[in-house]
């Protein structure tokens, strides 16, 4: 039985890890299958990682309570949009080179969120945020034994994100935009051939990869770290982009590479409970997710195919 | 002669020095936003690197690691492959040269050049293992690189705890006088500032990674490969071979920033929580510098004295130094984007003739 608990514990602390990755893998998933690289995700976690710590502070000082986390949320959203407006206006309107400019966005979005906060409370760090997310016992379902508390005791967001996996495939497989928007990122000039605008596309595709990742950054500031730094998001945008790859820019193998990470986290957090466990030094627990991606990866059957016209600005006119 | 007008105009300098003003302009906007006063800020910027020798001198060490890990990136990105392990890479040359330095004791001139070679090979193993994994079984660079990067760090952490720490210190012992590659004269000469053989090194490495890449047939094989791998394979090429090739050199190039920033600067290498960093800066510097080792050189001065001279900014004129990372974002923005620069000079060019006309 011990066991078993152990097993549902790990799956919860899985769940709230993998809920930011899974958000970010799915913004990268979105520009990427567009043709837009998309490398600047951390720096797009960031941003609404700030914008929600700072939405939440402002919220509470106007004692909205209960719903500052809400309207954190709906922030993060926005600033993922505003600095993705940065990664799009140079990528696709003056076709830069998608790469730098992805790294532009993790450039800027570090610098110009730690100086607002400098600017805004005075010191490096926003104080710690009093109204976060809590997790939701789902009535009835969270009651059922082992199962429950691995699965139905969680955040909201981690609905969200697991809703949204659903989402994204749907669009991206069953709507004529979603049609229009993969083809977008294979064979461009076809689509513009048939009256489709290119670079609107790709530009509704970066600023929703935007938003998205900002949702990430948001939830990992209104479930884990409760307030905002310049380490709040240390290298979670980059795990997302590997999930995404590791997921074969589909929406549910993003979503199983990120759980998988989570996983691998959790285990690490699990080992170090078990009297074993002082045998091996902690560096190699730690290094436990990383070596274990690399390991499945290299078991992993088949080559990733990645969008054709992955990377190429667009001409209009262009065959 | 050559005809500056002409070679001005052709966009080679014409862009960068715009892109690097216009990053300048927008720096002391956002300044003037949070009511700072830039000309004040830059003044002081300006003072700290050049000021007094010690300052130019701590500029020089700030540049020297991000010409090596500018280099490791570019070199990967001539062989059309996106090295994000320059970190990693670095960390474990860093590892590599406290080894050797502190377990060890040989004559200086076997000592430093062996304690600089341990950082390079342990770093090249780094890098390499990326590439080979890319070549044998098609994984993505980028993931492995990412990947690599957390365990490098926390493998020097393991390294440095478990084999050469200094007891009631959270870092290793001093590495012996006889690995050390910090040049006593010409720190005497930068008021005592931490110079050291390491930009001489780098320098000769932009050399050299120019003259392989351009001028031998191993080079041109190289840039092949990252130009179009099928037809390199079509044209008898190796391509996995040479994949693996140019992660170890890359991985090389990193590992002797990280083994110099250990021989010349710190002497001893501590249980870090988290990686310098420098090698992440070295994806920008190689982007900024075009992937070209001068570019890369050019780069790296830039933006080396842009981040020691921040200090100075934030200590003199109170800006926060976070303010560089702006400067540098919207340089790089502009480089990459000359269409902008030229959309905004042809607005310019059109404004002035609607004048004329009026």
């Amino acid at each position: 039985m011990s066991v078993l608990i152990t097993i549902s514990e790990m799956f919860n602390t899985t769940l709230v890890f993998s809920t930011a990755l899974i958000f970010a893998a799915l913004g990268g998933l979105i520009s990427e299958k567009s043709g837009v690289i998309n490398i600047g995700l951390e720096g797009l976690m960031i941003a609404g990682a700030f914008a929600s710590a700072v939405a939440v502070i402002f919220a509470e000082d106007a004692k909205l309570g209960g719903a500052s986390p809400w309207l954190g949320l709906i922030a993060g959203v926005l600033f993922g949009i505003l600095f993705a407006l940065i990664h799009a206006v140079s990528s696709i309107t003056f076709r830069a080179n998608q790469v730098v400019t992805g790294v532009v966005v993790n450039f800027l979005a570090l610098g110009i969120t730690v100086y607002l906060v400098k600017l805004i409370f005075g010191t490096g760090e926003t104080r710690t945020l009093h109204h976060v997310f809590t997790k939701i016992h789902v009535p009835g379902l969270s009651e059922i034994p082992v199962l429950g508390k691995a699965l139905f005791v969680a955040y909201p967001t981690t609905y969200l994100a697991l809703l949204l996996v659903g989402v994204v495939y749907y669009v991206l497989y069953k709507t004529p935009f979603g049609l229009r928007l993969r083809a977008v990122g294979e064979h461009p000039g076809a689509v513009d051939t048939i009256g489709v605008n290119v670079n609107r596309l790709r530009y509704i595709a970066v600023l929703l990869s935007g938003a998205l990742a900002g949702l990430g950054g948001a939830t990992i500031t209104l479930t884990t770290t409760s307030n905002f730094a310049h380490n709040s998001i240390s290298g979670q945008g980059f795990i997302a982009l590997a999930a995404m790859i590791f997921g074969k820019w589909n929406p549910v193998g993003a979503m199983c590479a990120a759980l998988f990470f989570g996983i691998a986290q959790a285990l690490k957090n699990q080992i170090q409970l078990f009297p074993f466990a002082d045998q091996i030094p902690t560096e190699f627990i730690f290094m436990l997710p990383y070596a274990l991606t690399i390991l499945v990866l290299i078991g992993a059957v088949g080559r990733a195919h990645p969008p054709s016209a992955l990377g190429e600005a667009y001409y209009p006119g262009k065959r | 002669m050559i005809d500056w007008k002409r070679w001005f105009i052709k966009d080679n300098a014409a862009i960068p020095l715009l892109a690097i003003l216009s990053g300048l302009l927008f720096g002391a906007f956002v300044m003037l936003l949070g009511g700072f006063n830039p000309i004040d800020a830059y003044s002081h910027l300006f003072r700290n690197v050049f000021g007094s020798p010690y300052d130019f001198g701590e500029t020089i060490r700030q540049v020297t690691p991000l010409i090596f890990t500018g280099l490791s990136v570019a070199f990967a990105f001539r062989a059309g492959l996106f090295n994000i392990g320059a970190e990693g890479q670095f960390v474990m040359g860093m590892t590599g040269a406290s080894i050797v330095g502190v377990l060890l004791e040989a004559p200086w001139y076997i000592h430093a050049p062996l304690a600089l070679a341990g950082g390079a090979l342990l770093a090249g193993l780094w890098g390499g293992l990326a590439g080979f994994l890319k070549a044998r079984w098609g994984i993505n660079e980028v993931i492995t690189t990412i990947m690599l990067n957390w365990m490098a760090l926390y493998l020097s952490n393991y390294i440095v705890r478990a084999f050469l720490l200094e007891p009631k210190q959270q870092r290793t012992y001093l590495i012996h006088d006889s690995a050390k590659t910090s040049m006593a004269w010409l720190s005497e000469l930068f008021g005592s500032a931490r110079v050291h053989w390491g930009i001489f090194f780098a320098l000769l490495a932009a050399v050299l990674c120019y003259a392989f890449l351009w001028k031998t047939g191993q080079g041109l094989e190289l840039r092949a490969v990252g130009h179009n791998p099928h037809a390199a394979q079509y044209a008898g090429m190796n391509v996995k071979r040479n994949v693996t090739k140019a992660m170890f050199i890359g991985g090389v190039f990193a590992g002797l920033g990280g083994a110099f920033e250990i021989l010349g600067v710190f002497h001893y290498q501590v249980i870090a929580s988290a990686s310098p960093g420098l090698g992440f800066d070295g994806i920008a510097v190689a982007l900024l510098g075009g992937n070209h080792p001068l570019g890369v050189v050019l780069a790296a001065l830039l933006f080396g004295s842009l981040s020691y001279g921040s200090a100075g900014m934030s200590f003199g004129a109170d800006v926060p130094p976070e303010i560089i990372r702006i400067i540098i974002g919207s340089v790089i923005f502009f480089v990459a984007s000359p269409g902008i620069i030229r959309w905004a000079m042809g607005l310019f060019a059109r404004n002035r003739k609607r004048k004329e006309v009026a």
